[in-house]
Parts: structure tokens; C-alpha cells; sequence
């Protein structure tokens, strides 16, 4: 009884997000679409690309991220990843100049970026996460100093910059949910489908991970590798997303905390989907209600932000930080 | 047999595990007893490979266990900590089926099904398999912890400090539990303990540490001495014979 019980609801869950996501999909592709669907379908398309790959692409690195670190409330951007991002794109400006971003390749320059990113993380990832045993409040302390450090040695350097190369920089990284950048889709979805290769041939351990250190390597997990190998996805995942739409905080623990709920479970077969199809949900639905019943243009992530705090407010508060 | 030859592993300027070389015979149960800060659970994680060693070498049937490959340790080898805190929210069967993982690593196979039934059954959990971990008392999630350990199906277990947080009741049956697994499926368990009446009462062989060393070792005959304890722990304790074992008595 207890068992056809358990086993129905994510199925149900599951079906339920498919349902809202498709809906949510050709809301935003249909509706107030006046003009010849010639030129609406690959406009429209393309910026639905870039909704999904970065709804993909925030759900798939904080719920990896938080059972690599097996807890429910760090996410890559409250650690400040978005913002490293973000400070490796103004150095790079800062000791290349503006030549650089202008006369570079985007891609290559978004490549530059995500190595550089990558590299930086897998030195603090090292650092923080390899040892024997770690204490999660350190954590959520270093976590949150880092972000801001991060933060103001980025506003520091643009102050130094001359106003035009701020100009270009700004440019490049304030990117929103409405003018999305869509020149750098192609190499994302690449890159996205690189890192999804790799984590899928390590799933194996995903659950086995977030049963906390000592009991996945009493189960024979090579912990190192793996918890390393799925920080490094993540970097890039979240450098992908925040290269497309720029930093979002709270976006991730938001639809990882509302997955888990929804679900009441963790296994991540069901949580990892219900968490992509959540953020799906939110970003296209979110889009599509704010352009087209109330005309809004900029306010999605000012929502997310504010929906995403006060989650991260009551699991803090709910002690789901032990 | 595990053997242990020259370990030592340091915490800052202390010594916690200072050249322990040790023979741990294979069957049978076999506890640790010691004072706080004697290196007891730190020896026992470094057997379990999650310290790290600063010198020396540990094997378990021969193989070093800093580098064999962990699936391979795994069907060996299990280990149940105390902090078994966790952010997964997992049923019973599932957490139990979880010890099956170094065989399956992921792909589970026919046999998978019987051995977690198995275990559930031998803990008396097959009516709780359903239910989640967080709705269970402390007892009930314990039992479950030690299914996943039993359908790991190795040959040794290592148990740090399992009676915490048990009540009387529960923390007998837990005893009498590894005892009969010993019996029934010829299971290798090193415990440690703080109680040295449950050392006294269950082990075969009790091994004593002190100040990161080993002080003495032997049978509960041997061990449970009032000179014994009185060097191991710095107290006087009195023991007394009640059906043939020896009781520590340390109350006053």
C-alpha cells in the first residue's frame, strides 16, 4: 500500500511539469504573434533555446552541487560562481583591453572565459571540498565572503577602467532574460552536451554521493574523482548560464528546493528532470506571462530574486542547514 | 586478518594514532575500548580508508587499503558511522538497497531483489521498507543503516561507536545482532565501544588503546582486569564475575 503509494507521486509529479513546460512552451512561441510565423518560429525559437539550455543548465549544476556537498541549501551562484564568472570576464578586460572582447572571437572569448573559470573553481573546489572532513557552516561563510569578494574586486575593476572599455564590458555581461544573446547559443549547447555526456556516465553515484562522505566510500565510490568531476561540470554549466543571461542568485535553489517538495523524495532519476522541468516552467512561463499579460520587459529576475530569497530565508530558518 | 603495521596519522602537532601495529583476527567480533582521545575511531576510519594514513600500512585479506580500487574494498569491507546525518530523503528499501551498489554499480542485477529482502527481513524491517528514513525513531533508522551494511554482504564490518543514542533495550539487541551475524554468516566485526561491559559481555577479542597507542590486547578474560582497566583508564574500577563474565563497575 505504502509502496504503490510512494512510487506513483513522482511519476505523477513528473507528468504534471511535462504537461505545464509544453504548455508553457507554445504559450511563448503563439501567443501575441503577429507577423509571418516565417520570421516568428526561428526568433522565437532561438530565444526559447536559450531559456531552456540555461533552465537546464542552472537546475542540473545546483541540485549536482548540492549533493556533491551534500547539503540542500549552498548553490553554486550563493557561492559566489556567478560572480567569478563575471570578475574573470573584467580582468580579462582589465589586462587585454577592450581589444580583446571586440576583435576576439566571441566564441573563443567565451571559451577563454569558461576555461579560466573552470581553473579558478577547480583550485577552490580543491581546496575546500578534498579534505577529510569539512564543516558545512565554514562553508556557507566562505561561500558567502567569496561571492562578495568577488563582487567588489569586480566593481574595483571597472572603476579603473576607462569609460570605454566599462562601455564594452557592460556590454557583454549584463545580459537579461528578455535580450537574451543568442550568438553564443550554438557553443553553449555544445558545451552543455560535453558536460551532460560525462555526468551521465557517472550517474551511477549520484545518489549514493548525497548519502554524505563516509558512507559513499564505505560503498567503494571513488569520492575524490567524482565529487571533483561533477564541480567541474558544474563550473561550466554555470558559466554557461551566466554567459547567456547573466548572474542569477537565488534561480537554482528555488526550483531545486520546490523539486525536492513537490516530490517529497531525492532520488535524482526523478529529481534531476522535475528539477530541469521546474526551472523550464518558471523561465518560459515566467517569460511569456510578464511580455505578454502584462507587458512588463526586465522584471523575471527581480521575481526569481525575490521568490529564490525568501526560500533560501525559510530553509535557513526551517534549520535545514545542520 | 586485517593488519595494521606502523599506522600514524597527525592532527596538527598531535599524534593521534602514534605507530599502532596490529593483528585484527578474521570471525568474530573484536572491540576497541580506550579513553576519549585515545585514537580509537581515528585508527578504525583510517581501516576504513576515510583518513587518510601519514605512515605506515593497513590491509584487509592482504589487500593495502590505500590502493585498491574502492568497488573492490566495498564487497570486503563496510562501515557504519554514527553521524549517519543525510539531506537524501530515501526510503528504507532504498537506502538498504544501496548496500548492493559495489556489486552493481548502478546496474542492478536478479539477485539484488532477495538480498535486500534478505536483509530487511533479518532486521525486521519489511513491513517499514516503504516508509522514509525521517518518519522512523532513532532505533527503527539505525536497523535500517545496519540492513544496508548486512546486504553489502562483506566479510568485515567496522562499527564506530554504534551504541550512542541507543537506549538500553536497543543498544542489547544491536549487540546481540552482530553477534549472531558473526555466528550466522561469519562476519569479521570491529566495534568500537565506549561501554567495557558490552566489550566484556560480546566481544571474542578486546583491544585497548591509549594515548594513540595500543596498550593491551587480548580476551574479555585477559582485558577486563582491575589492573588492566586501572591502566587503561586511569580510574579504579572494580570487576566482579555474574555468570561466568566479567562486569566493570566504575560508578562511584
Amino acid at each position: 500500500m505504502a509502496e504503490a503509494r510512494r512510487s506513483r507521486r513522482p511519476t505523477l509529479v513528473l507528468a504534471a511539469l511535462t504537461l505545464l513546460a509544453i504548455v508553457a512552451v507554445a504559450a511563448f512561441m503563439t501567443l501575441g504573434a503577429r507577423g509571418s510565423w516565417d520570421f516568428v518560429i526561428p526568433f522565437r525559437g532561438r530565444r526559447l533555446l536559450v531559456l531552456v539550455t540555461v533552465a537546464y543548465a542552472v537546475a542540473v549544476s545546483t541540485v549536482l552541487f548540492q549533493t556533491a556537498t551534500a547539503n540542500r541549501i549552498l548553490t553554486p551562484s550563493i557561492m559566489g560562481f556567478d560572480a567569478l564568472f563575471v570578475l574573470v570576464r573584467t580582468l580579462v578586460v582589465a589586462f587585454f583591453g577592450t581589444g580583446m572582447l571586440v576583435a576576439f572571437d566571441p566564441h573563443a572569448r567565451f571559451l577563454l572565459d569558461v576555461a579560466l573559470m573552470v581553473g579558478f573553481s577547480f583550485a577552490l573546489f580543491r581546496w575546500l571540498f578534498a579534505g577529510e572532513e569539512r564543516s558545512l557552516h565554514r562553508l556557507v561563510l566562505v561561500g558567502i565572503v567569496f561571492g562578495i569578494l568577488f563582487r567588489s574586486l569586480s566593481t574595483f575593476i571597472q572603476r579603473l577602467l576607462d569609460p570605454n572599455a566599462f562601455q564594452v564590458l557592460q556590454d557583454t555581461l549584463f545580459a537579461s532574460f528578455s535580450g537574451v544573446d543568442t550568438t553564443l547559443l550554438g557553443i553553449s549547447l555544445v558545451l552543455v552536451g560535453a558536460v551532460s555526456l560525462v555526468l551521465w556516465r557517472i550517474g551511477h553515484c549520484f545518489d549514493i554521493l548525497s548519502l554524505g562522505r563516509a558512507t559513499a566510500i564505505g560503498l567503494g565510490v571513488d569520492y575524490r574523482r567524482s565529487v571533483m568531476t561533477i564541480l567541474v561540470a558544474v563550473s561550466v554549466l554555470v558559466a554557461v548560464s551566466t554567459a547567456l543571461v547573466g548572474p542569477i542568485t537565488f534561480f537554482g535553489l528555488l526550483v531545486a528546493s520546490l523539486a525536492r517538495a513537490l516530490l517529497g523524495e531525492s532520488r535524482h532519476r526523478v529529481l534531476l528532470p522535475a528539477a530541469v522541468l521546474l526551472a523550464v516552467v518558471a523561465l518560459v512561463g515566467g517569460q511569456t506571462v510578464l511580455e505578454r499579460v502584462f507587458a512588463f520587459d526586465t522584471a523575471l529576475s527581480i521575481i526569481v530574486e525575490f521568490l529564490g530569497g525568501l526560500v533560501f530565508l525559510i530553509l535557513v530558518i526551517r534549520g535545514a542547514v545542520r | 586478518m586485517i593488519e595494521i603495521r606502523n599506522a600514524r596519522k597527525r592532527y596538527g602537532d598531535a599524534l593521534v594514532v602514534d605507530d599502532v601495529t596490529l593483528r585484527i583476527p578474521a570471525r568474530g567480533i573484536t572491540s576497541i575500548i580506550g579513553p576519549n582521545g585515545a585514537g580509537k575511531s581515528t585508527l578504525l576510519s583510517m581501516i576504513a580508508r576515510l583518513v587518510g594514513l601519514d605512515g605506515g600500512r593497513i590491509t584487509v585479506d592482504g589487500l593495502d587499503v590505500a590502493t585498491t580500487a574502492g568497488p573492490v574494498l566495498a564487497r570486503r569491507l563496510a562501515v557504519l558511522r554514527q553521524d549517519n546525518h543525510m539531506t537524501a530523503r530515501l526510503t528504507v528499501r532504498d537506502l538498504v538497497a544501496f548496500g548492493r551498489y559495489p556489486h552493481s554499480r548502478g546496474r542492478p542485477v536478479p539477485g539484488d531483489a532477495d538480498h535486500v529482502d534478505r536483509a530487511l527481513a533479518y532486521l525486521n524491517l519489511t513491513e517499514l521498507s516503504g516508509r522514509f528514513l525521517d518518519e522512523l525513531s532513532g532505533g527503527q533508522r539505525q536497523r535500517a543503516f545496519v540492513a544496508m551494511v548486512l546486504c553489502q554482504d562483506t566479510d568485515y564490518v567496522l562499527l564506530d561507536e554504534p551504541l550512542n543514542n541507543l537506549d538500553m533495550r536497543h543498544a542489547a539487541a544491536m549487540m546481540r545482532l552482530w553477534r549472531d551475524a558473526c555466528r550466522d554468516f561469519g562476519k569479521t566485526v570491529v566495534i568500537v565501544l565506549h561501554d567495557i561491559n558490552f566489550a566484556s559481555w560480546h566481544s571474542d577479542h578486546i583491544v585497548a588503546m591509549r594515548d594513540g597507542r595500543i596498550h593491551s590486547q587480548g580476551t574479555p578474560e585477559e582485558i577486563i582486569r582491575e589492573p588492566v582497566l586501572q591502566a587503561i583508564y586511569d580510574m579504579a574500577i572494580s570487576v566482579q564475575e555474574i555468570g561466568g563474565r566479567r562486569v566493570g563497575l566504575f560508578y562511584e
